[in-house]
C-alpha cells in the first residue's frame, strides 16, 4: 500500500488540509483488511490470550465455575514427569526426522531438476503424498505395518529376512521401532513440500553461472559445493525452520497410529495436552502446558533463525 | 493405535455414507438448534459412537423410525468410537449446542459430570412415551441415576462373549450333541481346547483384541470374584488376583494360543480367515461375522465366556444409553420427539438384538417368547446376570483412562514385552496417578 505523503499545492480556496485527505485513503484500506482481521482477532489472538487466563484457572470442560489458582498449573507442569517424558519423546521424534526430511528433499530436487524427461512425473510423484490427508496416510501405513498379512512383514519374510512366525510388530514396536515406523510414515508423506520449496529454488539459479564454472573447469560435485548449495542457503535456513515447527507439533500420526504406545514411548506433547485437556478435562492446566510448548518452540525457533541469517552474513 | 471396533463389514458402507450425509447436512444447517428447517419437520440430532458393525443396524433402525415419523427430521450423526466421540459430546454440552439425543456407555456418565454437562430426564416424561421403571432390568436401571436424577435411558446390555468356528471346533471334537460348544472349567481345561484347536488352524487357537486387554482382565479378574473399589484418594484391589489375570494373557500369548498383537480389525479377521477357531469379543461383531459368510450365516455360534475360576463365567461388559446432553434452552418440541425417538429404538430393540447382538435393556423385548427363541442370542443370553461393570471411579469406564492407559500395559504383555509382575507394578503406579488427580467432576 502506497500512502501519498507529500502534499500536493493546494488552492487557497479549499478548507479541509490536505492531511485529512491522506488519512482518508489509509483507511479505506483498513476495510479490506477488516474481514481477516477480524477473524484473526477472533480464532487466533482472543483464544491465545483466553488461553493464557485459563492457564492460571482450574477451569474444566465439565463447564463448573472455574477460579483462580495462580501459577499450581505452572508448578504441577514443571513437576510432570510425564509432561517431561512427552516433550523428551517429541524432541526425539524432531531430531530423527528433521534431517531426513530436509536432506531427502534436496537430493529429490536435485533429481527432479536434472531430469530431463518425465520431469513433471517425477514433480507429481514426489509432491502427490502431501495432499493426501493424513486419516489416509496413516491408515495405509497402518496396514503397511501390520504384523499378521501387513506389506512389509510380507516382503520381508518373502526375502528371508524375516522369520514367519515370530513377525516383526511395528506400530507398538519398543526401543525406538515405533517411533521410526511413524518417522518414515512421515518422511513419506510431508517431503514432498520441502521438496517443492527447494526444486522453485533450484530453478532461480542463474544457469550463466554454471556455464561459466563450466568454462573454469568445475566438475558437477564442484558446482553442487560451491554455487548450488551455498546459493540455497536461504531456502534451507526457512525449510529447518519450517520443518522444526512442524515436528515439534507432531501430533496427528502419533495419536492415529501408535496412541502413544508402546508403554507411551511415543507419547508426545501435544497428545499428552490432549490427554489432559480433553480426556482429564483439565482445559486450565492443559492451558499451562500449551504454553510451555509455545514457549519452547519459539525459542527453538528464534534460535535457529538467527543462527542461520548469521551465517549468511 | 486405540481399541476402535473393527472396521465393519460390507453392509457398512451404506452406514458410513448414511453418516457422512447426516454430517454433511448438520454442517449445512448450522449449529444453531433450529426446529424444523425449511419442512416444517421437528428435527432431532443424534450423537453416537456406533461406529461397528451395530452402527449398521441402528441406521436402519433410524430408516424405520423416519418412515412412521414422518413429522420428525431425524439426523443422526456417528463419531468415532471412544475418547473422539466422548471429547465432542462433552464440549458440545458444555457450551449448550450439543445434540438433542446421544448414545453413551452407562459406566462413563458419572465421568460426563451430569450435574453440570446433562440434563436430567423426568420419570413421568418417560411414562407419557410408553416407558416404566418396572420395563428395566432393576442393577441397570439404577445405574441410570446419578444424585437422584435419572440421566440415561438403557437400551441394551453389551458384553464380551466367546464366539466359535463351528467347523473348526466340530474338528477337534469340542462340541455337544446338540452343536454347542462344551463346557470347560478352569484356566487349563480350556487351554487345552485352545491347543487342540491351534492344531487344526495352524496359528492361533483364539483371537482377541489386544489393544482392549482391559476387557479381558476385568473378566477373569472378577471370576476370581476380586474387588477394586476407588474411594479418598485411595484404592483397594488384590493383587495376587490381579497377576493371576494378566498370567493368563501372558501364557496365552507365549504358548501361540492368542495372538501377540491384534487391534478391532485383525482380532476380528483372524476369525474370519480361519487363523483363530474362536474369538473373544463383544456381542456387537455378530453382524459383521454373519455379513462375512452370507450363504451360510451360521458358520459360527456363540456363547459365553468361559469360566476360569470358581466356576464363574462372568465377563466384562457395560450399557449403551441415551441422554439428554445440556440444552441452553429446550424447544418442547424437540424434547418430545427426542424421547418419543428413544422409546421408539427401546420398543423395537428386537432388531438391535437380533442385528447387533446387544440383548436389549427393555424387558418386555428381552422377555418376549420371540426373542428367547432367537439363535444365537439365547446361546449367551446369561451374559446379563454375568456381567460386570467396571469398577466406580470417574476415571473408569468404556474407553475412560482406566481402560485406555491399562489397555496400552496388557497389549505389552500380549507383546510378551512385559512380564505379569511388572505389568502389575506398572498398573499399580497409573492407578495411583490417576487417583492423584484432581477429580473433574466433584
Amino acid at each position: 500500500m502506497t500512502v501519498k505523503t507529500e502534499a500536493p499545492p493546494v488552492p487557497a480556496a479549499m478548507t479541509r488540509p490536505p492531511q485529512a485527505n491522506a488519512k482518508k485513503t489509509s483507511w479505506t484500506g483498513l476495510w479490506f483488511v477488516l474481514p481477516f482481521a477480524a477473524f484473526y482477532a477472533l480464532f487466533l489472538v482472543y483464544p491465545t490470550f483466553l488461553g493464557l487466563y485459563y492457564s492460571f484457572t482450574d477451569k474444566s470442560l465439565t463447564g463448573r465455575a472455574a477460579s483462580w489458582i495462580g501459577l499450581e498449573n505452572w508448578a504441577e507442569a514443571f513437576g510432570d514427569e510425564r509432561a517431561w517424558a512427552a516433550l523428551k519423546n517429541t524432541a526425539v521424534f524432531t531430531l530423527w526426522s528433521t534431517p531426513i526430511l530436509v536432506i531427502l528433499a534436496i537430493v529429490f530436487a536435485l533429481l527432479v531438476h536434472r531430469a530431463r524427461k518425465m520431469g513433471w512425473f517425477l514433480r507429481m510423484a514426489f509432491f502427490a503424498p502431501f495432499v493426501v490427508p493424513v486419516s489416509v496416510v496413516t491408515m495405509v501405513w497402518t496396514w503397511i505395518y501390520q504384523p499378521d498379512g501387513g506389506l512389509l512383514n510380507h516382503y520381508l519374510q518373502l526375502f528371508g529376512i524375516q522369520d514367519a512366525s515370530t513377525p516383526q510388530i511395528w506400530l507398538q514396536g519398543e526401543n525406538g521401532i515405533a517411533m521410526w515406523s511413524v518417522v518414515i510414515t512421515t518422511v513419506w508423506w510431508t517431503l514432498g513440500f520441502n521438496f517443492l520449496l527447494y526444486l522453485a529454488a533450484l530453478q532461480t539459479i542463474d544457469p550463466n553461472v554454471y556455464e561459466a564454472s563450466s568454462i573454469d573447469g568445475a566438475n558437477w560435485w564442484q558446482q553442487l559445493r560451491s554455487i548450488t548449495l551455498p546459493l540455497l542457503n536461504r531456502t534451507t535456513a526457512m525449510v529447518i525452520t519450517l520443518q522444526l515447527i512442524a515436528s515439534l507439533r507432531i501430533f496427528d500420526q502419533m495419536y492415529i497410529m501408535t496412541g502413544g504406545g508402546p508403554n507411551r514411548e511415543t507419547e508426545v506433547a501435544i497428545h499428552y495436552i490432549y490427554i489432559a485437556g480433553f480426556e482429564g478435562f483439565r482445559i486450565g492446566y492443559a492451558s499451562a502446558l500449551s504454553y510451555v510448548l509455545f514457549v519452547l518452540i519459539l525459542v527453538v525457533s528464534v534460535f535457529q533463525f538467527r543462527l542461520f541469517s548469521r551465517k549468511e552474513d | 493405535m486405540r481399541n476402535h471396533p473393527s472396521p465393519p463389514g460390507s453392509i457398512s458402507r451404506r452406514a458410513l455414507l448414511t453418516g457422512t450425509a447426516a454430517a454433511a447436512g448438520v454442517g449445512l444447517a448450522g449449529c444453531g438448534s433450529i426446529t424444523g428447517g425449511l419442512s416444517g419437520r421437528t428435527r432431532v440430532k443424534q450423537w453416537n459412537l456406533l461406529a461397528g458393525g451395530d452402527g449398521a443396524i441402528m441406521t436402519e433402525m433410524h430408516g424405520d423410525f423416519s418412515a412412521e415419523h414422518p413429522d420428525v427430521e431425524l439426523q443422526a450423526t456417528t463419531f468415532g468410537w471412544g475418547t473422539p466421540f466422548y471429547t465432542r459430546l462433552v464440549m458440545g454440552a458444555s457450551s449448550g449446542n450439543a445434540s438433542d439425543i446421544a448414545t453413551i456407555h452407562l459406566s462413563r456418565l458419572k465421568s460426563l459430570s451430569p450435574g453440570t454437562l446433562m440434563d436430567p430426564i423426568g420419570v413421568d416424561e418417560l411414562k407419557d412415551h410408553g416407558l416404566n421403571p418396572e420395563d428395566f432390568p432393576e442393577k441397570i436401571w439404577e445405574k441410570a441415576f446419578a444424585d437422584d436424577e435419572l440421566y440415561a435411558i438403557p437400551l441394551d446390555t453389551h458384553a464380551l462373549v466367546n464366539y466359535y468356528n463351528k467347523d473348526v471346533c466340530g474338528q477337534v471334537g469340542a462340541l455337544n450333541p446338540d452343536g454347542t460348544l462344551l463346557v470347560t472349567d478352569g484356566v487349563e481345561e480350556y487351554f487345552d481346547l485352545l491347543r487342540a484347536v491351534k492344531e487344526v488352524t495352524g496359528e492361533f487357537g483364539t483371537s482377541l483384541d489386544t489393544f482392549g486387554g482391559w476387557r479381558q482382565f476385568w473378566a477373569w479378574y472378577r471370576q476370581q470374584d476380586g474387588e477394586m473399589t476407588f474411594a479418598d484418594g485411595d484404592y483397594e484391589m488384590d493383587d495376587d488376583k490381579a497377576l493371576a489375570a494378566i498370567e493368563i494373557m501372558y501364557k496365552m500369548a507365549e504358548e501361540g494360543l492368542c495372538p501377540t498383537f491384534a487391534d478391532g480389525g485383525q482380532c476380528s479377521a483372524n476369525f474370519e480367515t480361519g487363523a483363530a477357531g474362536l474369538v473373544q469379543v463383544g456381542n456387537w461383531e455378530i453382524n459383521r461375522f454373519k455379513l462375512f459368510n452370507p450363504d451360510n450365516p451360521e458358520w459360527f455360534s456363540m456363547t459365553e465366556m468361559p469360566s476360569f475360576y470358581n466356576g464363574n463365567r462372568y465377563t466384562q461388559g457395560d450399557c449403551h444409553s441415551f441422554v439428554l446432553p445440556r440444552h441452553n434452552s429446550w424447544d418442547p418440541d424437540v424434547r418430545e420427539a427426542a424421547l418419543e425417538y428413544a422409546a421408539y429404538m427401546l420398543q423395537h430393540s428386537f432388531r438391535w438384538g437380533e442385528g447387533g447382538g446387544h440383548t436389549p435393556a427393555y424387558l418386555p423385548v428381552t422377555e418376549s417368547a420371540e426373542y428367547q427363541a432367537l439363535q444365537p442370542n439365547a446361546e449367551y443370553s446369561g451374559v446379563v446376570q454375568n456381567v460386570q461393570f467396571d469398577p466406580d471411579a470417574w476415571f473408569s469406564g468404556s474407553a475412560a483412562r482406566l481402560f485406555d492407559e491399562t489397555g496400552s500395559i496388557f497389549n505389552q504383555v500380549y507383546a510378551l514385552a512385559m512380564t505379569p509382575e511388572d505389568a502389575l507394578a506398572l498398573m499399580k503406579e497409573r492407578i495411583e496417578t490417576l487417583l492423584a488427580l484432581p477429580s473433574p467432576v466433584d
